[in-house]
């Protein structure tokens, strides 16, 4: 056993895991918050660059096969954190404006994306256990930071009581298959499934539990209630990163742990539930005036667009749910981080959808920025979400799947009625009365502007030359088996 | 060449960032007429390099690289005999809305340029793209644009017209999408070298055929999209109302060109690669058609709105176009072709004066117009000519368009009947009939309201934007065949396809399983080795 090796491919994880601690440290010494908010941003952005040289490294296991590298994993760790990287970078301000601006902020998104990386790069279940806890509890404090008010006591409860009984649900469907199986290794358990009544009733509680992660309906009541009452960044943060770090974790499991097996359709059940996601998760945010429980019916809507690419449960189906993550991350936080701009200028109550009327005119940036990021979601071309959708469901028609596709397809364009919304209030509509919004600051207005870029540019570069990501992420799916991307 | 096809394409896309950088109005103004003036001179080599003899096979191409091996979506654009009109018709009016727009919009002047210029390059972008998913991602961008154009800068209930024309026209692109994808899975099956190909090239040609189930399911999702963009009667309902409520240069720009993609599309997509399902159906869509014809007719008679009356009478104009689509025969398809451009010359133009009246009277109704032939005479001739061709008068060139179009689909053994002929002919009547009173009603007898004594007749702009406008008319009117030449090969060639096809795919289908309804619906025990339809080929020149 070579530790170094195995470090080696653990790295981001380790620099995002020290850099929490040193965080902690300086927020009880007298540093400024400042300082503190650099070296959060200087240790991501190390952690990136690691994880972006782990994306083409080669796939293997690693710590007595607790984690696995390279590949999907590595991919996963990359989402995660250039999420939290994001989150971080349009935080500061936001945070300062709500004056809850505290060093241990950082030290809990650190801690908790410590959690998220390990979540995303587990290969057996007590890793994906340790993985889910140290990320969840790190999110409990965080939806409860506005304690003053009683939106964030309920959302820090009402997360943390779920969110105990969905643990809850995985722990139970691992104490199962480890007793149908005897091991927690996803390769030893994928050898040993006998198909037992003891190993189907393991994955359904454990597939319950990612549910409730994922926020897919029925397991979603939660949600709304939780990225309301959180400061709107974080909320960017809980939408992106801890889905994107639990669906690599599903897709994970999915592959490796679980062979099909004669009659336990796994794929007919998350068919089901990925269309009444789908279908609900975009009904009720037809009817939200509030915009941040819009966007967190939508981000339901799109757990329900990701769930149709593993039911497709191809090779293909797994890419295009990786790249609908990458996707979904980059203008999702795009999304939430306009808001939050429009949210600390004080003069209205700038959730509610019926104030934004005018304000398209006031930034121009930002106004722009914000319907980019809305077109994207709502899956119109040429912009990444597009192509993320495109992706998982062509998967799905790939494998046969063509009704759970259209259902998709009709379910984004009744989406894109709350999308066009927004828009229709920012430009559409004269301003109620004369107020004038505060200037963004650089390092926040850059950072949307980058993602925005992403946003653009990742939907127009399929055609460009040169390789491109889906390239890099049908590469982690070699052609193999039921499994290939070639054979229909 | 290929670079100037790229070039085209893209220079107004170009041309935004100078607009957002510009300091002045008047830059933004000018920034954008010269990049749609330049663009529209760098297409003219197109048209005079074109190979008219083989129109047929895609000319100017740009080929990139696929998306993934063995994934067979590419960047492609090239030009060819049915998109080339189009792609002309779109560049030259580039410029006309620009100009359109010079006076009559005074607020967030860049927002307004850029979003035609965006419009512009989306709808080049439509004509020219030769892969289909490029082909789809071009259709839905220029949603984006108009969207805009007609939430900010149109009328009263712009916001209520606005999202009912993007969602009513997302929701048919969105399922013609999950058609398009299992199309491009089902041509990689037969594709040597890729899992899946959106290459029309590929998806239209002989070698590929596709079951007659899979057929069915597959138009009826394309035509949907397309029928929903046309619009045929019954998805028309967000049009008029669009039209109404959208700016001058939105109504021109969706009259003239957008419209014309769902047509387009029809010829491009649904004849040569659904073959069978296309001649089954034909008459199902005949049928609408002239329900279209005469219903736009008549809705439009009784308009009291002159823009109202000009968007119903599209309902009714591209009626005859797709009665020219399903008749499936060389006459009606080139009249198709044909009547695409007229129907966009002379809507383009009667909206544009629309709009001008709008100017300077802030009303469009009827009632509060009469007699101001004799304060704007320049006006009135221009207003004249215009009616005139759109009614379909013989020497302007709406006449040409119907009369093949009427031709052919009188002779047309897929509908087999002369009534949709005949009843199309009654709706030629009827645009004479709501087209001349409108112009009676506005432009002759006595000045009833004081205000329009004082009417400006038109400037050298708006004389300017509309001179093209009328010689184009004029010249397709007394010498059509300078423009059907460019779509006869293809036409010819396609038609042969689509036939050769049709046979090839129920020889097929007879040594296969089917289900009882394909078997009853496309009669495949019924099959001799020979369509019963004959595909009367009239090449020699119809005048």
């Amino acid at each position: 056993m070579d530790y170094l090796h195995d470090l080696n491919t653990f790295i981001p994880g380790t620099i995002v895991a020290i850099a929490g601690l040193a965080v902690l440290l300086l927020s009880v010494s007298r540093v400024k918050i400042n300082t503190i908010f650099y070296v959060t941003v200087v240790s991501l952005i190390a952690a990136l660059l690691f994880s972006v040289r782990d994306l083409f490294s080669p796939v293997g296991t690693s710590f007595y096969d607790m984690i696995a590298f390279g590949g999907t994993a590595a991919f996963g760790t990359f989402l995660v954190i250039i999420a939290t990287l994001f989150c971080v970078l349009i935080s500061r301000d936001y945070l300062d404006a709500i004056d809850h601006h505290y060093g241990e902020v950082y030290a809990m998104i650190l801690f908790a994306t410590t959690g998220m990386v390990g979540l995303a790069v587990s290969n057996n279940l007590i890793m994906l256990f340790v993985g889910l806890e140290t990320m969840s509890i790190c999110l409990y404090v965080l939806a409860g930071l506005i304690k003053e008010e009683k939106t964030g006591a309920e959302s820090a409860l009402k997360y943390f009581l779920l969110g105990a009984f969905s643990t809850g649900f995985i722990l139970y469907g691992i104490a199962l298959l480890y007793g149908a199986t005897g091991t927690v290794n996803y390769a030893e358990i994928a050898a040993a499934a006998d198909g037992s009544m003891l190993f189907l009733a393991g994955v359904a509680l454990l597939f319950v539990g990612f549910f409730f992660k994922i926020s897919a309906v029925p397991f979603h009541m939660w949600t709304p209630d939780v990225y309301q009452g959180t400061p709107t960044t974080l909320t960017a943060y809980f939408a992106t990163a801890s889905k994107a770090a639990t669906f690599v974790a599903f897709i994970l499991v999915l592959s490796r742990m679980l062979p099909e097996i004669e009659g336990a359709g796994w794929t007919q059940a998350l068919a089901v539930i990925a269309i009444i996601t789908m279908i609900l998760g975009n009904l009720i945010a037809l009817v939200q005036d509030n915009v941040k429980r819009m966007l967190a019916y939508s981000s339901i809507a799109h757990a329900g667009y990701l769930l149709v690419g593993l039911a497709a449960g191809t090779a293909a189906g797994y890419t295009g749910v990786l790249y609908y993550l990458f996707a979904y991350t980059v203008m999702n936080i795009g999304a939430f981080g306009v808001i939050a701009y429009y949210e600390k200028n004080h003069a209205l109550d700038f959730t509610d959808v019926n104030n934004y009327s005018g304000l398209g005119y006031k930034q121009p940036v930002m106004g722009v920025l914000l319907s980019v990021f809305l077109f994207s979601l709502a899956g119109i071309p040429p912009f990444v979400g597009f192509l993320g959708k495109y992706y998982v469901f062509a998967a799905a028609i790939n494998a046969g799947m063509i009704s759970l596709a259209v259902i998709g397809v009709l379910a984004s364009a009744a989406s894109v009625y709350y999308y066009l919304r927004v828009m229709v209030h920012l430009y559409f509509r004269e301003a109620h009365k004369e107020y004038d919004l505060i200037q963004p600051g650089a390092i926040f207005k850059y950072a949307l502007v980058v993602l925005c870029v992403l946003t653009v540019f990742y939907g127009i570069e399929p055609v460009l030359p040169g390789g491109s990501l889906i390239e890099l992420l049908t590469s982690y799916y070699p052609l193999s088996g039921s499994a290939s991307l070639l054979s229909p | 060449m290929e670079l100037l096809l790229n070039l085209t394409i893209y220079l107004p896309l170009i041309a935004i960032v100078a607009v957002l950088l510009a300091r002045k109005d008047q830059a933004v103004k000018q920034i954008s007429l010269i990049a749609t003036t330049v663009t529209f001179f760098i297409s003219l080599p197109l048209v005079f390099n074109f190979d008219i003899a083989n129109s047929h096979i895609p000319q100017y191409i740009t080929e990139g690289a696929t998306i993934l091996p063995g994934f067979d979506i590419k960047y492609l654009v090239g030009l060819d005999g049915l998109s080339l009109l189009l792609f002309m018709l779109t560049t030259l009016f580039g410029p006309i809305v620009i100009l359109s727009s010079w006076n009559s919009v005074t607020k967030h002047l860049k927002g307004y340029y850029s979003m035609l210029l965006l419009l512009q390059t989306a709808s080049l972008g439509v004509f020219a793209s030769l892969d289909l998913i490029v082909f789809y991602v071009f259709f839905e961008l220029s949603l984006i644009p108009m969207y805009f154009l007609i939430g900010i800068w149109g009328g009263a209930e712009r916001i209520q017209a606005t999202i009912k024309f993007f969602i009513y026209t997302l929701v048919g692109s969105l399922i013609m999408l999950v058609a398009l994808i299992y199309l491009g899975y089902h041509a990689g099956e037969a594709h040597s070298e890729f899992a899946f190909t959106a290459d029309w090239r590929f998806i239209s040609s002989p070698e590929y055929q596709i079951g007659l189930v899979e057929q069915t399911y597959m138009f009826l999702a394309f035509a949907l999209a397309f029928c929903i963009k046309v619009p045929l009667f019954p998805f028309h309902t967000w049009l008029p109302y669009a039209h109404t409520e959208a700016p001058t240069a939105g109504s021109v720009v969706l009259a003239a060109i957008m419209l014309k993609m769902g047509t387009y599309g029809l010829v491009r997509v649904c004849m040569p690669v659904f073959p069978n399902a296309f001649m089954e159906f034909a008459p199902w869509f005949a049928i609408l058609a002239v329900i279209g014809i005469i219903y736009g007719a008549l809705v439009a008679m009784v308009q009291k709105d002159v823009k109202k009356l000009v968007a119903y009478s599209s309902v009714s104009h591209l009626g005859f176009v797709v009665l020219g689509i399903f008749a499936l025969n060389t006459v009606a398809v080139q009249g198709a072709v044909i009547q695409m451009i007229n129907h966009g010359l002379s809507t383009g133009a009667l909206f544009l004066i629309v709009g001008m009246l709008y100017d300077r009277r802030h009303t469009r109704m009827i009632k509060d117009f009469g007699g101001i032939a004799k304060v704007i005479p320049v006006f009135a001739v221009m207003f004249m000519i215009t009616t005139l061709a759109s009614i379909g008068l013989p020497g302007l060139n709406g006449f040409i368009g119907e009369f093949l179009i009427l031709n052919g689909a009188f002779f047309s053994d897929l509908y087999n009947n002369h009534i949709y002929a005949v009843l199309g002919a009654l709706g030629v009547i009827l645009a004479a009939v709501y087209m001349l009173w409108m112009y009676q009603r506005v432009m002759f007898g006595p000045i009833t309201n004081e205000e329009n004594n004082e009417i400006e007749d038109l400037n050298y702009r708006e004389i300017g934007l509309l001179i093209p406008l009328v010689l184009f008319m004029v010249w397709i009117g007394i010498r059509s065949e300078d423009f059907t030449r460019y779509s006869e090969s293809w036409v010819n060639n396609f038609i042969e396809v689509t036939e050769t096809k049709s046979i090839a795919v129920l020889e097929d289908a007879q040594k296969t399983d089917h289900p009882e309804w394909a078997a009853r619906f496309y009669n495949i025990d019924g099959f001799t080795g020979e369509l019963e339809v004959e595909f009367v080929h009239i090449n020699e020149d119809p005048q």
